[in-house]
């Protein structure tokens, strides 16, 4: 439904998906993010692949508005984040790195909140509910307080609650993190569906073989700046190695050079 | 105003289910106050009925001092005969085996017979409070008996023993029932703001620290909403729960009030219904004042800890200005009710002592505080505002 919707829009050549153009940040002396451009289209999953404290997270965080660039801009489906803000965060839907629930709520009650909040009115959110716990397979404990829930559902939770108003573009920062394996596959197969759905998702990661089994396109990130950009065959064809994992050392070898 | 109602019934309804938040907003917060005042005053009429009873006594050498020891026993002292030296004394009651010993050395009678002095040793520890009033009353006993003496002795030489008395001092109290009561229930109005912080602590800490440590901060920030409304709803949750802490506390008052005999000492109470109502109006304005104060002290910290840390201090911060009252014992003016927490606590003491309160104090108190307010609630919205509200 949600898929033939937006395959409707995409007909009426109403541009979705995520840009980022020429974005900067620095904080104090870090220049933490600098010049990234890329886009993350609708119907793929893009990973952002860099090692820890590359600027990954600023990246998003840039992205989905909680953080202003210093320059450059970011849109969401066309809307500007900072002149639209509002607009543009109702295209989108947000896992941030620390993704925590409220434990003495359901985990209904957490996914209600947010609704609310987004101004979903009182009847669509109870069939938007129903159906993303249907979808996520929620139904044995949505009912129970987050406390008490397994990480997996806890994760399951916290998806639901980023797509409660049904945003056609998904941001996760490194929403493998600190899961067991469990809760990692149930977690790629929620991404696949998304994906399957028409859905633009983009994740930031720093295992490779997790970029590796799950997206299209791969955006390399090292000290801040996009040093490889593209499918995950051009960049292996692009590095001539064999493997990603190879072809990701070399990308990053060379960042370090210039950088 | 939508996303403000949603926040805050939530914060309302999330707080309702967490146990640390009820106990010390509905339980320990509300009723400390009241619990203490009831065992104060308990302690208080113990104390006065003992001063009543017939003092108790330890004398050595009373067989050098038969006549002191009549007239003692005439007024009702109940003697105890334990013949000790003055170290022995000394060792007696600093052990605490009895409270006062008066020593009447052996030379006392002949230097009574001679007209010198004749000194008789009362030994006690005037750091205990209980036997102070004991030793208190041996010495006027003592003093009376010692100008009995000298009446006597001066009307043996023919002089008028009235030469010897050219002033008389009359102590008149114009002391009040329900003012003398104002020392007791001074501190009563520390109490009352007291429930009034601790009603809110929890959910100051746990909707802005609590809601960092959780890691449930961020994606709040993310969505599309006013930071001033989740600042607003969550502040407005903190409100409520300060208000009901407040209520609990003012109904426990009139409960204590109603079953601690204050008339006894000689206090009439004045703490019925109608004056817990206008507590409640007199500290209405300081509530969102309160609410604000913590949320703005509990945002800037990165934990829980560390917000119970800060929050607990400022839960003393209402004390400075009603100490600085009492050390200079001011009263209900004008300049005085644009100090929130000093205004309250003068307009409460007002109503309490029944004097008249004028509806201009009552409006500037109301305005000040809710003033403070409004400015803090603008900085914690700002300071939402920054990139480094997400830590």
């Amino acid at each position: 439904m949600e898929a033939s919707a937006r395959s409707k829009r995409a007909q009426r050549g109403i541009p979705r998906m995520i840009e980022a153009f020429g974005l900067s940040k620095r904080f104090g002396d870090v220049q933490a993010v600098r010049d990234v451009s890329f886009v993350a289209r609708d119907g793929e999953i893009t990973g952002i692949l860099g090692a820890n404290g590359a600027g990954k997270s600023t990246c998003l965080r840039l992205l989905y508005g909680v953080l202003t660039p210093d320059s450059g801009r970011a849109c969401i489906d066309g809307i500007d984040i900072l002149g639209e803000t509002s607009k543009a965060r109702g295209h989108l839907g947000v896992l941030p790195h620390s993704a925590g629930l409220y434990g003495n709520l359901t985990a209904l009650e957490n996914i209600e909140y947010f609704g609310r909040l987004l101004g979903l009115e009182r009847r669509r959110l109870r069939s938007r509910t129903a159906e993303i716990a249907r979808v996520l397979g929620m139904e044995s404990f949505i009912g129970r307080r987050a406390k008490v829930l397994s990480q997996g559902q806890r994760i399951k939770t916290a998806l639901a609650r980023a797509l409660v108003h049904d945003p056609g573009n998904i941001v996760l920062d490194e929403p493998t993190n600190g899961l067991d394996v469990m809760a990692i596959r149930s977690l790629r197969e929620l991404m696949q569906s998304l994906k399957a759905q028409g859905r633009c998702v983009l994740f930031s990661s720093h295992v490779m073989q997790e970029v590796a089994a799950l997206c299209d396109r791969v955006v390399i990130i090292g000290h801040g700046k996009v040093l490889a950009d593209g499918t995950l065959q051009s960049i292996r064809d692009g590095n001539a190695a064999a493997s990603l994992e190879e072809a990701f050392l070399q990308v990053l070898e060379s960042g370090e050079g210039t950088g | 105003m939508g996303a403000l109602l949603v926040v805050f019934r939530k914060e309302f309804n999330e707080n309702l289910r967490d146990r640390r938040t009820l106990l010390s907003a509905l339980l320990l917060g509300p009723l400390l106050g009241p619990l203490m005042f009831g065992l104060m005053v308990s302690r208080m009429l113990e104390q006065s009925v003992a001063s009543d009873e017939p003092v108790a006594l330890t004398i050595s050498g009373s067989d050098t001092a038969r006549n002191l020891t009549r007239y003692l026993q005439s007024q009702g002292v109940h003697l105890t005969m334990a013949p000790m030296s003055e170290d022995q004394a000394r060792a007696a009651v600093m052990s605490g085996r009895v409270p006062v010993v008066l020593v009447i050395p052996d030379d006392y009678a002949a230097r009574l017979r001679a007209g010198t002095p004749a000194p008789v040793l009362l030994v006690a520890d005037s750091s205990d409070s209980q036997t102070r009033k004991t030793a208190d009353r041996a010495r006027q006993l003592l003093a009376g008996y010692s100008s009995a003496i000298a009446q006597s002795r001066l009307q043996i030489r023919g002089v008028d023993p009235l030469l010897a008395a050219p002033v008389l001092v009359v102590d008149v109290d114009v002391a009040t029932p329900s003012g003398r009561a104002v020392v007791v229930v001074g501190f009563m109005t520390y109490f009352v703001l007291f429930a009034v912080l601790m009603g809110g602590l929890y959910l100051a800490i746990d909707s802005t620290a609590g809601e960092r440590e959780r890691g449930s901060l961020e994606a709040l920030l993310s969505l599309p909403v006013a930071r001033s409304s989740l600042v607003g709803g969550k502040i407005l949750a903190t409100c409520v729960y300060m208000c009901l802490s407040l209520a609990l506390s003012l109904g426990a008052f009139v409960c204590v009030f109603r079953f601690v005999p204050l008339e006894k000492l000689g206090m009439s109470a004045n703490l019925g219904v109608g004056t817990a109502l206008a507590f409640f109006a007199i500290c209405l304005p300081f509530v969102p004042l309160g609410a604000a104060l913590m949320t703005f002290v509990a945002s800037f910290t990165r934990s829980y800890r560390e917000a119970q840390t800060y929050l607990t201090l400022v839960l003393l911060v209402p004390t400075l200005p009603i100490a600085f009252a009492s050390i200079y014992s001011l009263k209900t003016r004008g300049s005085l009710m644009f100090v929130p927490s000093l205004s309250q606590h003068l307009l409460m003491t007002s109503v309490l002592r029944e004097e008249p309160v004028a509806a201009l104090d009552i409006c500037v108190s109301a305005a000040a505080s809710l003033s403070a307010a409004i400015v803090l609630f603008v900085l914690i919205a700002r300071h939402w505002r920054r990139e480094t509200m997400l830590g």
